[in-house]
């Protein structure tokens, strides 16, 4: 029998949850006993080969990329979860949701204390660049996701645990101290 | 002598002195009801709606009920549990609550009731509404990105006039509350650390200060809110 | 300013629980509330400045911001929008160049929307400085804002011809008609002042509250409470002093009736509060009227007098010694929560209209913490007309559980839109006949209004009682070319949405929620579960502290109840998840700021 694959991807996150993946220590090896990495920044496959059964999703959606990438992940993944408060409610880069789009990018590229040298007074707009959206937007606010692992980032046991439950077909077993949303 | 009364919550016996409120006299009975807007020796408003229960079948917020001879209390079951963890959702989406950067994270009622909810995420659409922080006042910080709408601040903390500090200001979902402008101003470091201790979320924070307690040692990392009342001992009369 | 201010805070004797009233009166005379006045008021009646604006900002009719010279509200209930209403409104913005809830730059119009205001049989309608505006055409819109521009008074606005009845004298002069159309023992004009009275000082207290026992007469508020038993209830509450609350308020858009009963039988009302206040012990009556009704201000102040003067009112009444009571009128200021009773008083303290928690009831602990009687305003007359001809005789109308009878407002697509007492026990068909409307043309009646129910024409054989359909009196006909989901629900969520108090967090949020979920239906991307959502939402509300949250999931959760079609016929078959997002709507503010072909 061929083992279960999963992807992963970072939205509009910070990579904190990646590294949270991996801070399962050496149960790490264990993991790649039991599963196949197919698209992820683990092992930096760029494009989906296979379907996957279980996709992980860090970050929410504040750019058109983003939600390309999500409904991707969606169509190729049995199961999608969100990792990690961006993914579940936006996170810090949805601090910017109640302010005007066109305030926070004269914020960042015209009027900020960091701006220097725009003296063209551009906010960037080249076509290669993905669209910004006026919000950012939780996952399962675009695509319908399955499972929730809370936290920023979520930790490591949580993930392990889930996955290990995932992969048995056995219940979720979620600890106290370990669903944390900080 | 103080008359007492027999009920009983969830088919259990309780007995406790008549006129005390349902969450109060069920505490001295060793069983948790969830609160959020009720404070300790501030007069009830039930106005979170989380501590609601079944008396004799009908909906009540048992916070601002007192007990009486007879009643059939009903608290946990399927529809309260199912109840009051929607509530805790709406409140969540209804606000900006980005625990991984607030200071009462770990300390917040609000993140410890959905802990023990276990809410994983909302089942509702967060709105992300457009709120202040106004930080104007000399000793605190009102963050109204975190604010629930409890009324705890608004009800006990008052000057020495018994003037109000905080209030709410317009109505429907534009309802907020406000700090005084005057009165603001005039806050005691005391009353000021008051306001902070009786805000059951980060929504008002004392100025230059923050993170005090490491993560693993703040009031709810290692224990559900409640299990306290759950794990008391009970005298049983 | 300052002096008016000073002046006007005296006038109610530097009294923080009058502080509706000094608000009213500056609200009136400055068109708006500044900073300065609250700060006034704050320091004179040894308030805080936050405590006086969450009280001034929680009502409609109270702004911080200047409202103009001229100062319009234009209704934006169901009905009139179904009269017409939106070329009415475009008209408005049109000629004054200004959006709603906008102020012309001169300062001269102010234009705002406002909910029900008690016109529904003669809309599209609108306030304009208290003074009130039917029947309203873009034609007619444009005459307004030509006298408006020449600086004319509104009173000389109106057009030659006065309404019928009473609003035709010296003290209403209003274009507002009362459109009677069906007379009951209630609104009979076989009535004196003061005969009612005459007959209770030879009773006992406790007489007068065993007749209306007798009567089983229930609240008409919609509750439908036995008067009786809450009369004695008061009675029997400790309180060195106890009060009678008139409910005017009525607020529920769609019902006009005590708009009527106000200006046609106002003298049975008081003589209801008269009988009241001797049955339960009280000395001072209070009828809280909805803003929308200050037309008819001076004119009830003038009754009331004459009251007073006949000794009606007063003290020692018609030579009872001890017998003690009179009548002040309380004005709101535009809250539609305010029709709850605990939420009437806190109104009348000078509070923010808030429902209390209860227990206690107002019975017990009501206005100034006394024991209170709130009844409505036809509660009050019809005592009246049970203490004259006997609890039995009141009996012999209506059936066994609602007895007497109700008067009815029925609004909507009919030929006779108006108010008519019938006794209780009358079908929604007989109803239908009774006002001219086809029943072929009938698509749905909303029975009590938005926090009633919307039914089909299976149920127009159920019956209006407390024991089938209970209803505080509106009825709305909606005809076979509405869009019910559109012109009606949505219209009527957002009344609640607006209306909240805002202190259950269930009625603050869920509504809203509701409302968003319905629109992602309407625009054709809602799914199966949605309505499911729609369902498990609405249960939440029942958690909420008083009747508006309660009721606040009616229209969508009836709607789905009794016209299910209306739901499944705009979602999605093919699909089983669908949370709506639309990548085309949230990159449009970004390509419009980097001047972007949206590329996604």
């Amino acid at each position: 029998m061929s083992k279960p694959i999963i992807a992963t991807a970072s939205l509009a996150g910070c990579f904190g949850c990646h590294m949270s993946i991996l801070d399962i220590d050496d149960r790490l090896l264990e993991l790649i006993e039991l599963v196949e990495f197919n698209k992820s920044p683990i092992d930096d496959i760029k494009k989906f080969t296979k379907k996957c059964d279980i996709g992980l999703i860090e970050g929410g959606c504040c750019n058109s990329e983003n939600v390309h990438v999500l409904k991707e992940f969606r169509e190729n993944c049995k199961i999608l979860i969100s990792v990690g408060e961006c993914a579940i409610m936006g996170g810090l880069p949805a601090i910017r949701n109640g302010i005007p789009l066109r305030e926070c990018f004269e914020e960042a590229y015209l009027n900020g204390p960091t701006v220097v040298g725009n003296e063209e007074k551009i906010i960037p707009n080249d076509p290669e660049l993905p669209m910004i959206l006026d919000k950012v937007f939780p996952c399962h606010e675009i695509v319908k996701i399955d499972y929730f692992l809370p936290g920023c980032p979520p930790r490591a046991d949580l993930i392990w645990d889930a996955l290990v439950a995932l992969l048995n077909g056995d219940e979720m077993k979620l600890p106290y101290e370990v669903v944390k949303f900080d | 002598m103080s008359q007492y009364v027999r009920f009983t919550i969830d088919k259990t016996e309780c007995m406790a002195i008549k006129g005390q409120y349902i969450v109060e006299a069920a505490k001295e009975n060793g069983i948790y009801i969830p609160t959020l807007c009720n404070y300790p020796g501030v007069k009830p408003k039930g106005g979170c709606r989380i501590c609601t229960v079944k008396v004799n079948g009908k909906l009540m917020t048992s916070c601002t009920t007192p007990v009486a001879e007879g009643m059939t209390i009903e608290n946990d079951i399927p529809d309260i549990r199912e109840l009051r963890k929607a509530i805790v959702e709406l409140l969540f989406v209804e606000g900006n609550h980005f625990c991984p950067a607030c200071e009462k994270s770990g300390n917040c009622e609000l993140q410890a009731l959905a802990y023990r909810f276990q809410v994983m995420a909302p089942r509702f659409p967060f709105q992300f509404p457009l709120r202040r922080v106004d930080a104007s006042h000399p000793k605190i910080i009102k963050e109204q990105n975190r604010c629930i709408l409890c009324k705890r601040c608004i009800r006990a903390i008052k000057d020495e006039k018994g003037r109000s500090i905080f209030a709410y200001r317009r109505r429907s979902s534009r309802v907020e509350v406000v700090v005084d402008s005057k009165l603001g101003k005039q806050l005691t470091d005391e009353l000021a650390q008051k306001a902070m201790d009786v805000c059951p979320v980060g929504s008002i924070l004392v100025k230059e200060k923050g993170y005090i307690t490491p993560i693993g040692q703040r009031k709810y990392d290692k224990m559900p809110i409640g299990s306290d009342i759950e794990n008391m001992q009970v005298n049983k009369i | 300013m300052k002096t008016a201010v000073k002046k006007t805070i005296e006038k109610y004797g530097s009294d923080k629980y009058r502080l509706m009233d000094i608000l009213i009166d500056i609200q009136s005379e400055f068109g708006y509330i500044s900073r300065e006045a609250i700060a006034l008021i704050a320091e004179d009646l040894g308030m805080s400045e936050v405590d006086v604006e969450q009280t001034v900002s929680f009502y409609h009719f109270f702004s911080q911001k200047p409202t103009g010279k001229y100062c319009i509200y234009l209704n934006n209930s169901a009905v009139a929008n179904m009269m017409g209403r939106a070329a009415v409104a475009a008209t408005f913005e049109k000629e004054l160049g200004i959006k709603f809830g906008e102020v012309t730059p001169d300062g001269l119009v102010g234009l705002f929307e406002t909910s029900c205001i008690g016109m529904n049989d003669q809309e599209p309608a609108a306030i304009i400085n208290n003074h009130i505006f039917t029947r309203l055409t873009p034609f007619r819109v444009k005459e307004i804002v030509r006298d408006i521009k020449e600086g004319k008074d509104v009173s000389e606005m109106l057009v030659a011809d006065y309404g019928d009845g009473e609003n035709r004298s010296d003290l209403i002069r209003s274009v507002v008609s009362n459109n009677i159309r069906k007379i009951g023992p209630v609104l009979d004009r076989d009535f004196k002042a003061g005969q009612a009275i005459e007959k209770i000082i030879k009773m006992k207290p406790e007489e007068v509250i065993e007749e209306v026992k007798k009567s089983n007469i229930r609240g008409r508020g919609g509750a439908g409470f036995p008067t009786g038993l809450k009369w004695e209830f008061c009675r029997n509450a400790p309180g060195e002093r106890k009060y009678i609350f008139c409910n005017a308020d009525e607020g529920e858009p769609g019902t006009f009736k005590d708009r009527v009963i106000l200006t046609e039988r106002p003298r049975l009302l008081f003589e209801g509060m008269v009988i009241a206040g001797y049955a339960v012990g009280a000395t001072e009556g209070i009828v809280y009227i909805r803003y929308e009704y200050k037309y008819l201000q001076n004119y009830l102040e003038n009754i009331l007098q004459k009251a007073r003067e006949a000794n009606y009112l007063g003290k020692n009444i018609l030579g009872k010694k001890g017998f003690n009571f009179d009548i002040r009128i309380q004005f709101g200021a535009g809250a539609y929560v305010c029709g709850e009773e605990s939420a009437l008083i806190e109104s009348a303290e000078g509070k923010r209209g808030e429902p209390r928690d209860r227990p206690p009831f107002p019975v017990e602990k009501g206005y100034h913490d006394m024991p209170t009687v709130v009844n409505n305003v036809e509660t009050l007359c019809s005592v009246v007309k049970v203490i004259l001809k006997g609890g039995e005789w009141y009996k012999s109308f209506g059936t066994h559980e609602s007895t007497g009878t109700k008067v009815l407002s029925i609004s909507g697509d009919c030929k006779f839109p108006g108010v008519y007492e019938v006794e209780w026990g009358f079908s929604v068909n007989d109803i239908l006949d009774m006002v001219g409307a086809e029943k072929d043309d009938v698509q749905a009646v909303q029975v009590g209004g938005p926090s009633g129910a919307i039914i089909a024409p299976n149920e127009f054989t159920r019956i209006l009682g407390y024991e089938d359909l209970a209803t505080g009196g509106s009825l709305i006909i909606i005809g076979k070319n509405r869009d019910i989901l559109n012109d009606i629900v949505l219209n009527f969520t957002e009344f609640f949405i607006e209306e909240s108090c805002g202190s259950c967090s269930t009625c603050r949020i869920v509504p809203t929620l509701m409302r968003n979920k319905l629109i992602k239906i309407l625009n054709a991307r809602g799914v199966k579960q949605d309505l499911a959502d729609l369902q498990e939402w609405g249960k939440i509300l029942k958690a909420s502290r008083c009747g508006l949250g309660q009721t606040a999931a009616n229209p969508i959760l009836s709607s789905l109840k009794n016209f299910p079609h209306l739901y499944e016929e705009k979602i999605q078959k093919n699909k089983t998840y669908d949370s709506g997002f639309d990548l085309n709507a949230v990159v449009k503010e970004s390509a419009k700021a980097t001047g972007r072909v949206p590329i996604i």
